[in-house]
Formats: C-alpha cells, sequence, structure tokens
C-alpha cells in the first residue's frame, strides 16, 4: 500500500515536472490542478504556505512544494520521492538537448540563433531582477543592501554565499536597532 | 574527483540561492569564473535552454552545467546536489510548520537576504548584458565609444524589453515565444557577425 502511494507521488510530481514551463509561479496553476483538484493532497490554502515558506527556503520552489505534499502524504520517503519525481523529467530532457547541442553547436545557424536568444535572456533577467525588486527593496535600509550587493558583486570577486551571509546579518542587525529605538 | 567537487559546487548553491532558478545565476556564473567549467556565454546559452524546456529552471542549468561538465552521471549528481540542501531543510521545517513562519528571527533575516539576492541577479544581468550587447572588441580595436554598443542586438533588446512589459496582448505571452521569436532574428540578421 506504502509502496503504491509513493510510486503514485512519484509519478504526478513527474507530470507536473514534465509538463511546466519555467519555475516558481509559472507551476502554481499546474500544481493547484494536479494536487489540489485532481488528487486532494493538499488544499489552496496549504499550497499558498508552502510557496510562502519556499521562498524564504533555499532552493527551487517546486522542488520545495514536492517535498512538502510527499513528506505529508507518506513521510520522508514520501518527500525523497516526490523530489526525485518532479526533477526527473529534467534531467532526461535537458541531456538529450545538452547532446544535440554539442554536436550542432559550431553550425552557422545554431550560432546565430543563440547569438539572438542571448539578447533575449538580458531582457528576461532584466525582467526577473525588476519583479523581485519590487518585492525585496521596501524601505531604506533594503535599498542600501541592494545597491552594496551589486556593487561589490560587479566590482570583486567575493563568492556569493558571502554575500547572502552578511545580508542575513544585516537584516537582523537592522531590525534589532529599530526595535529598541 | 569530478562528481564530488560537482556534487559540493550545486549543494552550496541549493543552499544559498534564495528565490526561485534566476537566484541560481550568481553561483553559476561564480562557478565558471573559479573552476573554468564552461564559459559565460555557454551559461547564457543554457539560461535559454532551461527557460524553453519543461521543468523548473533552476534544475534544468544544474543538470546541463553537469551533463556538460561529466557527462550523463555529471548532470544526475549536479541535479542531486542542487536539490539535496531544499529537501533537508523542508523535511525539518516541515515538523515545525507554524513556530517556522511566525520566526521573527526568519522574518528578519529574509527582510536581508531578498534585497541581496536582486542584488547578486542584477549583478549577473550586467555581466550578460556585457556579454551579448557591448561589442568589447571592436571598442578595442578602434578606441570609438560608439563601436562599443552592438546596435542589432541592442535594437532587439528594446523591442524585446518594450514587448515583454509594455504592449498589451503581447506581454503576458510565455518566455519560451520571446525566445523563438529572438532565435529567428538571430539566424535572419546574423547576429553572430
Amino acid at each position: 500500500m506504502q509502496v503504491r502511494q509513493i510510486a503514485q507521488l512519484f509519478r504526478s510530481f513527474a507530470k507536473i515536472g514534465a509538463l511546466t514551463f519555467g519555475g516558481g509561479y509559472a507551476m502554481l496553476p499546474m500544481l493547484q490542478r494536479e494536487l489540489v483538484e485532481h488528487r486532494g493532497w493538499t488544499t489552496e490554502e496549504e499550497l499558498a504556505d508552502y510557496y510562502a515558506i519556499g521562498q524564504c527556503t533555499p532552493g527551487v520552489i517546486a522542488v520545495n512544494v514536492a517535498t512538502f505534499v510527499g513528506q505529508n502524504r507518506c513521510g520522508v520517503p514520501g518527500g525523497v520521492a516526490a523530489t526525485l519525481g518532479v526533477v526527473f523529467p529534467s534531467v532526461v530532457i535537458i541531456t538529450v538537448i545538452a547532446a544535440l547541442l554539442r554536436n550542432f553547436a559550431e553550425l552557422p545557424l545554431v550560432k546565430n540563433a543563440f547569438a539572438g536568444i542571448r539578447v533575449c535572456v538580458c531582457v528576461l533577467i532584466l525582467n526577473a531582477v525588476v519583479k523581485l525588486w519590487k518585492k525585496a527593496v521596501v524601505d531604506v535600509p533594503t535599498l542600501v543592501i541592494f545597491l552594496a550587493v551589486l556593487a561589490l558583486a560587479v566590482f570583486t570577486s567575493l563568492s556569493p554565499v558571502i554575500f547572502v551571509l552578511c545580508a542575513g546579518l544585516a537584516g537582523v542587525l537592522v531590525k534589532n536597532l529599530g526595535v529598541r529605538r | 574527483m569530478i562528481y564530488l567537487q560537482l556534487f559540493y559546487e550545486f549543494f552550496k548553491t541549493g543552499l544559498f540561492a534564495f528565490g526561485g532558478g534566476m537566484a541560481t545565476i550568481p553561483f553559476l556564473s561564480d562557478m565558471a569564473a573559479r573552476t573554468g567549467w564552461f564559459t559565460q556565454s555557454l551559461l547564457a546559452d543554457m539560461l535559454a535552454v532551461s527557460e524553453s524546456t519543461p521543468g523548473p529552471i533552476g534544475v534544468n542549468t544544474a543538470t546541463y552545467v553537469g551533463y556538460t561538465v561529466a557527462g550523463i552521471p555529471g548532470g544526475i549528481v549536479a541535479t542531486l546536489g542542487l536539490v539535496t540542501p531544499a529537501l533537508l531543510i523542508i523535511l525539518l521545517v516541515a515538523a515545525f510548520l507554524k513556530a517556522f513562519r511566525s520566526n521573527r528571527y526568519v522574518e528578519r533575516v529574509f527582510y536581508g537576504v531578498r534585497p541581496a539576492s536582486v542584488g547578486l541577479i542584477a549583478a549577473a544581468g550586467v555581466s550578460v548584458i556585457r556579454l551579448c550587447l557591448l561589442d568589447t572588441a571592436a571598442y578595442a580595436a578602434s578606441g570609438r565609444v560608439l563601436d562599443l554598443l552592438d546596435w542589432k542586438a541592442l535594437l532587439l533588446a528594446v523591442i524585446l524589453w518594450l514587448a515583454t512589459n509594455v504592449v498589451k496582448p503581447v506581454k503576458k505571452l510565455h518566455p519560451v515565444v520571446f525566445i523563438a521569436v529572438s532565435a529567428g532574428v538571430g539566424i535572419l540578421f546574423r547576429f553572430a557577425g
């Protein structure tokens, strides 16, 4: 029984991984349809909670949701099965594409196509930054953190890990001072 | 041992990248600079492929990088490395869900981490822009500032920005549409030069 449920978790999340493009919020409608409406494994409210927590824990949000739902259904093995399920299609599809591209990368057609695509990637990154910026930069201290990290990251080769750790510490310090005042 | 190294690098990315797939870019860019496993321009290509194929972007890029570095096992190891920290943390958080959400310190840490994460992505964006929109080779050859700008690319970028932000019926379209159009434009106008 348990084994069948775990297999079902893997299958459902593999389907979600195979049918959703883009991460994060782009996945929400698909998750709602499969998990809430079709399977009844979770509710709209729980899904919103998972998203909120996914945003303040590291890692890919879709993976976080998979772990949560799987763990809820079948404990730790369920969490692992759902997580492996959601990444399985990516691994297969990307491996095939990467193998093909490696063989065709030198063709002028492919080179020109990717030169055009790279311009699009610039714009997509810019759009993502603007969207995230609105949620993250909410007052003067967060603006200072944003500008400081941007400047240091552009002009030095410090590891991103250092910035994340320092910014977390800065967040605690700023908020503590604010509370005391 | 390349597999251990891949696992470690992606474990680190999975542990410190907050805020979805785009947040992994600064870590990948840093990884490219330190290890020489792949170039910055290949990273931009990987991002485009990851956006245009199903699955979470972060997972797709991890598989792509892993495969490029060490073949099929490399792709699997990198992907497992990326998801392992999240898996462990969520299993832990799930045990005391309510307490975690309402914890003051969690809220305060993220108050600081969120703008830093955006700053890191913006910085990674700057290096991709330098690579794609500026023609540093022509500038170095002639010394003229006007030669620094890659006009064809810049024009496409402005059009794409307008299409994704301003033009009403178009801007809700999936990114894969814009990527496909850009590929066509690149081929038609010989963007690779």
